[in-house]
């Protein structure tokens, strides 16, 4: 312990003085809120890391110089041989590990060499749940707050386990696999809420975001994506910035009859909360079905991103990233809040790497755009006109019912799906994996019946300009611009990670877990596991002291389907058109579900 | 010459004929359209398996009832799953894995009854006529159906070539586990 205490210090002190170097020298860099990102503690806790969702650590063991000697020290395998999206967690000396469907939560000792299994806990799931997982029987992770461990469970249950023996301390079930709605997402905890939200934005789902009390799950508050004010938890605090946002029930009146009861508007990707304004963030997935033709109108109020009161879940401003949204649009994208000098205006903003190939960067107070620049080819879009908000779209790719539109680029998935990208204090980037695919669309008339898919659409993806799928690229948020890119084979499906050391981590589809230089981009490292990589890695103190790296490795995913699923590749349109674009990822890599922990001799 | 040329478009006219060839409405008679599966080898005491019911026949050597499955494929959302046999969150339906059989009496027991794992049940929400007409579809996209029967075109954006065209890909009795249930969970 003391040993952990110490090098704690040191990276405390380097992590001061580089930020006194770097400060001194240019402008000031951008820097999430202290609040929302508190000081280093040598845990990972909760997936994102932190509240500002920086997904960066303080610590510098393992570092530009030290990190070429960096080799496995210990190996476990989840049982699961499906697509590992989760993030290890640590707390205090054990480290919590959660697999895809069935989804058994594992708690492993770190104190003990190999480190053995304390428990593991089942929450044994409905079999059923798989054939409405969209995308492979994933779940982005578990998180810890004060002794729990809380999960969701792909039929839609939430879950809230004794940190320390593993025991069920409460179990509830929140939506209904009859009707396509499943759970996949990482819950967060405000102090006495853990707020989670639905999935199944490909089966006619009518997305929502609940806040549940942590001792019991009981349901304090519960705010609907689509549907009448009163639903949808706005009242008099909502102050959108832009006029397109102002009215009543637009949740209703910007759908056709009823539409907006299988409009979609999911809640399944990563939320964010500033403890100074109260405020929690998080985006709504596409309209459902994806064939537009079938929902005229705006869709309120999905393909967007909210901010609500924390308590009581009352919305606050509410800015729509596709209104009508066309391609499969979710902007369930991590939101990183981070103060910055804006053109010499001091701005609390959050920053996201969108679906639609646009980086925004959007003030939190008040939900203006403040800029969005690309970071992917776009042929369906130009770009966002900022005293409107609004997306400006090119008309030749719009959908028209049954002509298929070619060289739509990005794609369904978007230019960046769910991976979160991670944000360094000490070089003020944002690291995105991403992909780099174009698609040809064709919307085809569909009907809702529940429990099937409700899509309507046919579509088939593939390489973007350049021949590669992926791309690694380090990002500046004020100049937006790429400072550096690195081109991947495979679109990149994995989070990012950065750290003091200077380094940011990052795994791809056909197995490599890299490390490399936060400022040029030159891989330092890197080390070939079992299968693809999808999953988000992570970075602790261990007992002994020392820094370690944790990642999940296990290929699958909408983007890995075709491996962990055995799908057939002379289907173009098959996992809605990804296998097209993935054909050659059988011989790459195969199934897997193994846990990796590195660290330095 | 011309003598073999009207042979020729005899000969064709005949064989469309039979292709097209149908019961327009099955026979009430021989209801218990319900298919008869046994998904094991394994008989205790020895023996075979009873016998099919023998309506494969009927289905998949037939072009309209396998136009009309493709047309109810879409319509249902098996394609929502299974996409055009590739597969999504269901399994390809085009190769030659089978969970529970590629045989069309076991395809058509499959959509009566779902599967445990994540294959709802259609039993009560088609007639059994469709879900034969179905089953014959399933059958085609592996190119298991006549050549004539399947269907030589695609309507929609070019998923695969049409079915009459793609390889045949054999049927295996049910039981076979896919790669991805190979490991233990
Ligand atoms: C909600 C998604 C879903 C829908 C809709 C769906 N399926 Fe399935 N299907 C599945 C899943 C998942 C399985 C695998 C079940 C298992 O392994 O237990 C499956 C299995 C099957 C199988 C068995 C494959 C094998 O290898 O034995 C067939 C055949 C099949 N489906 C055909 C259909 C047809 C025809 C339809 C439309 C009438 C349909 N499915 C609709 C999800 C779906």
């Amino acid at each position: 312990m003391s040993a952990r205490k110490f090098v704690y210090a040191v990276c405390v002190l380097l992590c001061v003085l580089l930020c006194a170097v770097t400060s001194s020298v240019a402008q000031q860099l951008p820097a999430p809120p202290p609040s929302a990102a508190p000081s280093e503690n040598g845990e990972w806790t909760m997936p994102a890391k932190n509240y500002a969702n920086t997904r960066f650590s303080d610590l510098a063991e393992i570092n530009v110089d030290t990190v070429g000697a960096l080799k496995v020290a210990w190996t476990f395998s989840t049982g699961v041989n499906r697509g590992q999206e989760s993030s290890p967690l640590v707390v205090g000396t054990t480290m919590y590990v959660l697999a895809p469907y069935p989804q058994t939560l594992y708690a492993l000792d770190l104190t003990q060499p190999g480190a053995p299994t304390r428990w593991q806990y089942e929450p044994k799931p409905d079999a059923s749940a798989q054939g409405v997982a969209c995308c492979d029987v994933v779940n982005r992770g578990p998180t810890f707050s004060a002794g729990k461990i809380f999960f969701t469970t792909l039929d839609a249950q939430t879950v809230a386990v004794d940190a320390e023996t593993g025991a069920e301390l409460w179990k509830v079930k929140l939506g209904d696999i009859a009707k396509g709605e499943t759970m996949t997402m990482a819950p967060l905890v405000v102090r006495d809420k853990v707020y989670v939200g639905i999935s199944g934005g490909e089966y006619g789902v009518r997305g929502w975001l609940q806040a549940l009390d942590v001792d019991s799950g009981k349901t304090i508050w519960k705010a609907y994506s689509t549907g009448p004010d009163a639903e949808v938890l706005i009242g008099d605090d909502f102050k959108p910035y832009y006029a397109t946002e102002k009215g009543k029930d637009l949740g209703v009146s910007t759908w056709p009859p009823n539409g907006w009861e299988q409009g979609g508007g999911t809640v399944w990707g990563w939320l964010s909360y500033d403890p100074d304004l109260n405020l929690i963030y998080y985006g709504t997935g596409n309209p459902g079905p994806w064939n537009p033709n079938q929902r005229p109108g705006d869709n309120k109020w999905t393909a967007g991103i909210f901010a609500r009161d924390a308590d009581t879940g009352a919305a606050r401003w509410f800015y729509q990233i596709a209104p009508h949204d066309l391609h499969d649009w979710d902007a369930i994208n991590e939101l990183v809040l981070l103060d910055l000098d804006w053109h010499g205006e001091q701005r609390k903003v959050l920053v996201q790497p969108g679906r639609t190939g646009l980086v925004y960067v959007i003030d939190r107070v008040t939900g203006e755009v403040l800029s969005a620049e690309p970071f992917h080819v776009l042929t369906a879009i130009t770009g966002v006109d900022l005293s409107t908000g609004q997306l400006q779209l090119v008309p030749e790719k719009m959908p028209v019912e049954n002509r298929v539109i070619r060289d739509i680029c990005p794609t369904a998935p978007g230019a960046k799906d769910w991976n979160p990208s991670a944000f360094s204090p000490v070089t003020g980037l944002l690291y995105i994996p991403h992909n780099n695919l174009c698609m040809d669309w064709e919307s085809v008339t569909t009907s809702y019946i529940a429990g099937t898919p409700f899509v309507g659409a046919e579509v088939r993806m593939f390489a973007g300009p350049g021949g590669h799928r992926g791309e690694f690229s380090a990002w500046d948020i004020i100049a937006g611009k790429e400072r550096w890119t690195i081109n991947e084979r495979f679109p990149l499906w994995s989070a990012a990670m950065a750290t003091a050391g200077g380094l940011v981590f990052y795994g791809t589809m056909d197995g490599w877990f890299k490390a490399v230089n936060a400022e040029s981009g030159a891989v330092l490292w890197q080390f070939k596991v079992d299968s693809g990589i999808i999953g988000q890695p992570t970075t602790f103190l261990g007992p002994d002291g020392k820094q370690y790296i944790a990642v999940l490795a296990g290929v699958g995913g909408w983007a890995g389907a075709i491996v962990s699923n055995d799908l057939d590749p002379r289907d173009a349109t098959a996992a809605k058109g990804f296998v097209n674009a993935m054909q050659d990822l059988k011989g790459a890599t195969t199934k897997g579900g193994t846990l990796y922990v590195f660290g330095l001799p | 010459m011309k003598r073999i040329a009207i042979v020729m478009v005899l000969a064709l006219g005949i064989s469309a004929c039979e292709r097209e060839d149908r019961e327009t409405r099955p026979d009430p008679a021989v209801s218990g359209m319900e298919p008869k599966v046994t998904l094991s080898s394994i008989i205790p005491g020895g023996g075979s398996p009873p016998p099919p019911s023998g309506l494969a026949g009927q289905y998949e050597g037939n072009a309209y009832h396998v136009s009309q499955g493709k047309k109810y494929y879409t319509w249902f959302n098996c394609n929502g799953c299974h996409a055009n046999g590739g597969g999504d969150s269901g399994p390809p339906l085009m190769d030659d894995t089978w969970i529970y059989g590629g045989d069309l009496e076991e395809i058509v027991s499959t959509i009566y009854e779902g599967r445990p794992n994540g294959m709802p049940s259609f039993r009560g929400k088609l007639t059994d006529e469709q879900i034969w007409q179905i089953a014959a579809f399933v059958r085609s996209l592996g190119n298991n159906v006549p050549s004539d029967a399947a269907s030589g075109r695609n309507d929609d954006l070019n998923p695969h070539p049409p079915e009459g065209q793609l390889e045949s890909q054999p049927p295996i009795d049910g039981g076979t586990a896919p790669p991805s249930g190979q490991m233990p969970q």
